[in-house]
């Protein structure tokens, strides 16, 4: 029993920590997508909410949760409802592995990274379950074609990182974080830069980002799954979303470019995880304002004429340099 | 071989398209903001200039305070949104003198001179809440009195105000012009709201 405390106390307050983490995330993330939106059009982005608009994603949080929750006549109450909290709760857990610094780490899990990919694919039945239960054909179509997106993306994101698994024997993140301890010429992203490639795409893919964001596209698919969902229903998504993107740049960070150890040797600490994951985070939010959205034939093109044979090809490649 | 370029080489070849793009995102994110902030800032008369508002009369070089205008009613037969409204101005009621001019003419069999109206209009309105800034009243004036006003901080609060009596305001900018005008950019920003 006193074993099973020991365990379960230190859980549950990496857990509250994931939540804060998740909250906070979403909000930094909401300002900086909308402030760097705004300096690539050279405009100001928010500005009049507190200084410089700070305050601008807190109120807005406010006004999401201040709508009327709709749910739409004969729609199924219970999966209508479930969508959501399907989507967000996996998020928390994804956190709990990854190893934020040398002792910032939610849950020594041996299998780490297996853990963060099984409850990813958690998404997929959110969406499947959000479009369902929305009693809307569009709805419907729209959950289709978002799962179909996030299934064919997590193949090859699986594929590369199973090659980092290969090279380093470990499914727990905090060992492979420590095989490349020392200077920058130690981290994963030198030997395996098909497979940071891959990941990256995939990472774009997986989490619907522009230019794949063929989930929402609001402006000519009419989102699809959560086009029903008002308030905090649609909020919810929105923040696993963020959420999402947090930990598969932290993912990305951990696997290729070193997790928390520095460029230089004897420099680690959480500060450069979070300096690298925010750095990923900026190119994808660079990219969305970049990149026009690709059409689903494209998107799909991609991923299966592209991504997955070079992910296949670099799994391959590496166990036979692995076997000689 | 060609069609092994054109489905495999081409495509990587063209990812290079990307990396441009993010340049140029790049350095318009790292370029000073554009945009003016409203209530603090306002556009210097530089470049409202160039900002094509509301249509407004153009006055006469010499007397300002009346416009160009001939009432030959181009514009309004032009508009396709109906918004102007222009009143031609009636002959004036001959005086005595003149009349006895006239029926003298007419008893002698010559070519009888009535007074003619001024050319310019009587009235001219103008309803911004229909105009869509075509421009059409504009091109089609033949004595080249309407342009385009650099009026940008203008706000109303009924749709009633959008209706404008552009004679009036051609005479209110004649008395601005002729008086020495308030330089403050805060007093010109509350006329301009005003007008």
């Amino acid at each position: 029993m006193n074993v099973f405390l020991q365990n379960l106390i230190p859980l549950i307050i990496a857990l509250i920590g994931a939540m804060i983490w998740l909250a906070f995330n979403a909000l930094i993330l909401v300002y900086c997508e909308r402030k760097f939106a705004g300096h690539i059009q050279r405009r100001p982005g928010p500005f009049e909410v507190g200084p410089h608009g700070i305050l601008q994603p807190l109120i807005d949080g406010v006004k999401l949760m201040g709508k009327q929750l709709v749910r739409p006549d004969n729609a199924d109450p219970v999966l209508y409802w479930l969508a959501p909290i399907l989507s967000m709760l996996p998020v928390l857990l994804l956190y709990m592995p990854i190893p934020y610094g040398p002792v910032l780490t939610g849950m020594e899990v041996n299998l780490g990274l297996l853990l963060i990919l099984a409850f990813s694919s958690f998404n997929g039945l959110a969406v499947i379950l959000a479009g369902w239960a929305s009693n809307n054909k569009w709805g419907v179509l729209g959950a289709a074609r978002a799962v179909s997106q996030t299934v064919a993306y997590e193949i090859p994101l699986l594929l590369t990182v199973l090659t980092i698994s290969f090279m380093t024997g470990t499914l727990n993140l905090t060992e492979i974080t420590a095989l490349q301890a020392g200077h920058i010429g130690h981290w994963f992203i030198w030997k395996q830069p098909l497979a940071f490639l891959v990941f990256l795409i995939a990472m774009f893919g997986e989490t619907n980002r522009a230019p794949f964001d063929l989930a929402e596209a609001e402006s000519e698919l009419t989102a699809g799954f959560h086009t029903e969902y008002s308030s905090m229903g649609f909020g919810l998504f929105f923040m696993a979303e963020y959420g999402y993107m947090v930990v598969m740049c932290s993912l990305c960070t951990v696997l290729f470019l070193g997790g928390f150890h520095g460029p230089i040797p004897g420099v680690e600490g959480w500060w450069w995880m979070l300096a690298k994951t925010y750095g990923l985070l900026f190119v994808m939010i660079w990219a969305r304002w970049t990149f026009p959205r690709v059409r689903f034939d494209q998107l799909l093109n991609i991923n299966w004429k592209w991504l997955l044979p070079l992910a296949t090809f670099n799994l391959l490649a590496t166990a036979l340099i692995i076997k000689l | 071989m060609g069609k092994f370029r054109e489905n495999v080489i081409q495509p990587i070849l063209d990812c290079w398209s990307l990396i441009v793009g993010l340049k140029i995102t790049g350095k318009f994110f790292c370029k000073p903001l554009v945009t003016v902030h409203y209530p603090r800032q306002v556009i210097d008369s530089e470049n409202l200039r160039t900002y094509g508002g509301h249509v407004e009369l153009i006055g006469k070089p010499k007397d300002p305070a009346t416009p160009k205008c001939i009432s030959c009613m181009m514009c309004v037969t032009n508009c396709p949104s109906n918004c102007l409204k222009v009143v031609k101005q009636k002959a004036p009621k001959p005086t005595p003198e003149q009349e006895a001019a006239m029926a003298a003419a007419k008893e002698a069999g010559e070519k009888v001179v009535k007074p003619k109206a001024p050319k310019n209009p009587l009235k001219f309105t103008y309803d911004y809440s229909k105009c869509s800034l075509c421009g059409t009243c504009i091109d089609n004036c033949p004595a080249k009195a309407l342009q385009y006003s650099n009026n940008m901080y203008w706000v109303v609060t009924s749709r009633k105000e959008l209706e404008i009596d552009l004679l009036a305001r051609l005479k209110e900018q004649a008395t601005e012009l002729s008086a020495p005008a308030p330089k403050t950019e805060a007093k010109s920003a509350a006329a301009e709201k005003e007008a």
